[in-house]
């Protein structure tokens, strides 16, 4: 990895993997980047359709890959460029959000928002506040003593059936 | 092994002066897979596209990643610059680091850093992406135009000009929408009727244009091509078929004292009525509210009043009518449901807003707004033209005109500038100083914004030649002394306090969309912004589009906007759908789920999540015909490619073509440590 370390900066930066929609907060961050809206860096973002799409088990694996925090957004409940998706999104988090803490994640290393296509200066407050907390928080570091360093594991053909949670 | 090829550009300075795209270029090359990477100042350009289609050949490519722009920019092109090079375009991706990087970040190693990362995980990515095709879908060659106004009525006529058949569908009781009540229009002084009617009467009787005049959209489902709309066709009371419009029943109405819509509460009407004179289409319609039958109805009594039904030769009054719904079969939406007046009383819809209490509207009654004073001005209106205040109907010689009421005030009211009404208010001095000789017009404004062809022209007319006296500044008080007018200000140009009085008062009131826009853009799935105005796809480059492929905007519903700029997108959208119905079948994205049958267990989870209805049911049968099982089976022409359905799925038997479970996991391990 490039990125520098945490340990080399002297200070603690997180990493924080987003999961947003394409047609509301992708664009609404499409607008921040359009407007010029300064903000921090932390953040990586991974494009879907739509929230609907979003499996909790992708911010599993996001933790599991090392990210310190979380965002989850999409468009504003009845503004569903699919008509329902974030719904059922809203209910699945719902659940998972009792969940998250029985598997050894802080709460408040997860943002769950919605960001309009024309909500570029929401966008960006919710970057700057999401990484301000998770630096609050620290490093996660529960499920990094959980990877198996993979040459002791024979390397196998991964496919999406059988990526490890 | 793949082989992938990364192409990062700088798109002149916007990437590169904060991101090291050479650098960018040289750490993705040393991914597993990249075989090809490369740097270059503009990668939209020609050159830049003949290197993504050379490299292709050349290094035999199975995937290409361009580092530029948002896929909502360049996606496109370089999708088309691929399938040029000879691959299937669908295994080209877009890592942005531009709108997500580049220009908002200052801070160069950290956002090269983050270049690197973007783009290794859509390496990542397009690693695992599949050939796919589009999918072809056929066409309704007709389109529904959502209001009446001049930009819908602009959008129905060359449509239908352009030999399609449109539906037309206008809530109120008649089309013509707010052009209908002006007077004059700025910057010619052209009577707006005038030039109105006549293209009301043209939507009216053109053979393709089918109208449902006092009907409201119900539902929408369907996609770009192929939607399917559900039409309320309120009861107006009135059997459309037997009316031949004569009047009579209007005359006889015994309720004459309803303050009318039109003339915007100056003015009165019936309960049985006709807008205005000039209507299209010219039929009455029965206001439940008002009409006494009902009013008993409502409260159980029996039948009184049938006036308007004696004096109707055509037996054409319907009192049990009820409201009816058609439903029609179009290939495109065009909204056009224009604006509102910002309210400028107290009671107000949204907690965020305001009012203006200090100017006594609607407790002083010579305080009046902009289209009011449209009703005073016009010769159709209820003093016929004769500029007369509504208190005592005495001509008022003093009056005074307050500019940006509800606009540009993100404390009591919205944030944005109306853009009309400095052109407008320069046009209602000139009305009056035409009409009042002896008058003087003073106007209170915080800047002139006259930007459009001839306007500042014209607006410099009102003041240096028809004698407009304007001061810069706002007004923080107004009351009422006997039949004068109090005004405390502020002249901020001259730097001191300004009072002053006045015969009658004008405010120039904030534009704002319909009420009841969230819930129609809710239907349509087309996004709006925090004031309601909906949204365009791209605010330069596709601005009468919207995020919803098939769904166009044009007029005030999308920003305020004067009547060339509504004239002018209403016609835009006529020449998209146009454009769209020149071929009858439609290709689109292949960005659609598909059901693994060896594992699907027929739970039909997806079915349940599916908002389009695409999940059918397939039964798997052995060779004697005999149903071993029921699964899913996904419509490719019905989804939409959401997801939704894939993330629901106990056994993980659907995957979404693009967004497959196997390239998000990919991207997520691309980001880890």
């Amino acid at each position: 990895m490039d990125s520098a370390t945490p340990a080399a900066a002297g200070g603690f930066e997180p990493r924080i993997t987003a999961f947003v929609c394409n047609w509301c907060t992708y664009t609404g961050a499409d607008l921040a980047g359009t407007s010029r809206l300064q903000m921090a860096s932390n953040v990586r973002i991974i494009r879907l359709p739509c929230t609907g799409r979003i499996d909790p088990m992708f911010m599993i694996k996001a933790f599991e890959r090392g990210a310190d925090g979380v965002i989850v957004s999409g468009c504003h409940p009845a503004d569903c460029h699919y008509n329902a998706g974030n719904y059922h999104a809203r209910r699945r988090f719902a659940i998972f959000r009792e969940l998250i803490q029985f598997l050894g994640i802080d709460t408040g290393r997860i943002t769950f928002s919605w960001v309009s296509a024309s909500e570029g200066a929401k966008w960006r407050d919710i970057v700057n506040d999401t990484v301000t907390r998770v630096r609050g928080l620290g490093p996660f570091t529960a499920y990094r003593k959980l990877v198996v360093d993979p040459a002791t594991v024979p390397a196998a053909k991964v496919t999406s059936k059988e990526v490890p949670a | 092994m793949a082989r992938i090829g990364v192409f990062v550009c700088h798109c002149g300075e916007n990437i590169g002066r904060t991101v090291d795209c050479a650098k960018v270029a040289e750490l993705c090359g040393q991914v597993p897979g990249v075989v090809h990477s490369v740097d270059y100042k503009y990668m939209c350009s020609d050159p830049g596209q003949q290197m993504v289609k050379a490299a292709i050949a050349e290094k035999g490519l199975t995937g290409v990643v361009v580092a530029a722009c948002s896929p909502h920019m360049h996606e496109k092109t370089f999708r088309r610059a691929t399938a040029g090079g000879g691959l299937n375009p669908f295994l080209c991706e877009m890592a942005n680091v531009r709108e997500h990087c580049s220009w908002i970040h200052e801070d160069r190693d950290a956002a090269t850093v983050k270049a690197v990362d973007i783009t290794k995980t859509i390496v990542e990515k397009v690693k695992r992406n599949v050939p796919l095709s589009t999918i072809r879908i056929p066409v309704t060659r007709r389109a529904l135009v959502i209001g009446g106004g001049i930009a819908g009525i602009q959008a129905a006529l060359d449509i239908a000009d352009g030999g399609r058949e449109v539906i037309l569908v206008e809530k109120d009781p008649s089309i013509g929408g707010h052009m209908s009540q002006l007077s004059e229009t700025f910057p010619t002084l052209d009577c707006s009727q005038c030039i109105l009617t006549p293209r009301m009467v043209e939507v009216y009787q053109h053979p393709r244009i089918k109208l449902y005049s006092y009907s409201e959209v119900e539902s929408v489902e369907g996609y770009i091509g192929n939607f399917k709309v559900k039409i309320r066709r309120k009861a107006r009371s009135i059997d459309e078929d037997k009316c031949n419009g004569c009047g009579a029943c209007t005359k006889t109405c015994p309720n004459k004292k309803i303050p009318s819509e039109f003339d915007c509460g100056l003015g009165k009407r019936t309960a049985i009525y006709v807008p205005f004179p000039q209507a299209v289409p010219n039929l009455p319609t029965i206001d439940r509210a008002k009409c006494l039958l009902f009013m008993n109805r409502a409260k159980g009594r029996p039948d009184t009043c049938k006036k308007c039904a004696e004096a109707c030769s055509k037996e054409a009054i319907d009192f049990d009518q009820v409201d009816r719904f058609v439903t029609e079969d179009v290939g495109a939406i065009v909204v056009a449901t224009g604006y509102q007046l910002y309210t400028i009383g107290k009671d107000q819809a949204k907690p965020n807003i305001k009012g203006y209490g200090e100017y006594g509207y609607g407790t002083i009654p010579d305080v009046i707004d902009g289209l009011q004073f449209e009703r005073l001005a016009s010769a159709s209106g209820p003093t016929s033209g004769k500029i007369q205040r509504p208190s005592d109907g005495k001509e008022p010689k003093r009056i005074v005109f307050l500019q940006c009421i509800g606009s540009r005030d993100p404390q009591k009211g919205m944030d944005y500038c109306s853009k009309i009404c400095c052109m407008y208010v320069a046009k209602h001095t000139m009305l009056y100083h035409h009409k009042v000789h002896d008058g003087q017009a003073t106007v209170f404004y915080m800047d002139i914004r006259a930007a459009g062809k001839g306007y500042d022209e014209f607006s410099r007319r009102a003041i240096e030649e028809e004698g407009a006296r304007y001061i810069r500044g706002r007004v923080s008080k107004m009351w009422r002394d006997g039949d004068v007018i109090k005004i405390q200000g502020f002249d901020t140009l001259a730097g001191e306090p300004i009072e002053m009085d006045a015969d009658m008062v004008v405010l120039a009131t904030a534009m704002r969309p319909q009420p009841g826009i969230d819930s129609l853009a809710q239907k349509l799935s087309v996004s709006y912004d925090q004031h309601g105005f909906i949204n365009e796809a791209h605010p330069k480059l596709r601005p009468v589009e919207t995020n919803t492929a098939g769904v166009y905007v044009a007029g005030a519903c999308q920003a305020p906007r004067d009547i060339p700029d509504a004239v002018a997108m209403a016609s835009a959208t006529a020449s998209k759908v146009l454009g769209l119905f020149a071929n009858e079948m439609l290709e689109r994205e292949p960005t659609v789920a598909r059901v693994d049958e060896s594992s699907c267990a027929g739970c039909f989870h997806c079915e349940r999540v599916c908002a389009y209805g695409a999940v059918e049911h397939k039964e798997i049968k052995d060779r004697a015909g005999n149903v071993l099982r029921v699964i899913a089976y996904v419509n490719p022409g019905v989804c939409q490619g959401c997801g939704t359905c894939q993330a629901t799925c106990p056994s993980k038997s659907v995957e979404l073509a693009g967004f497959t479970d196997e390239q998000i996991w990919s991207e997520i391990q691309a980001l880890g440590v």
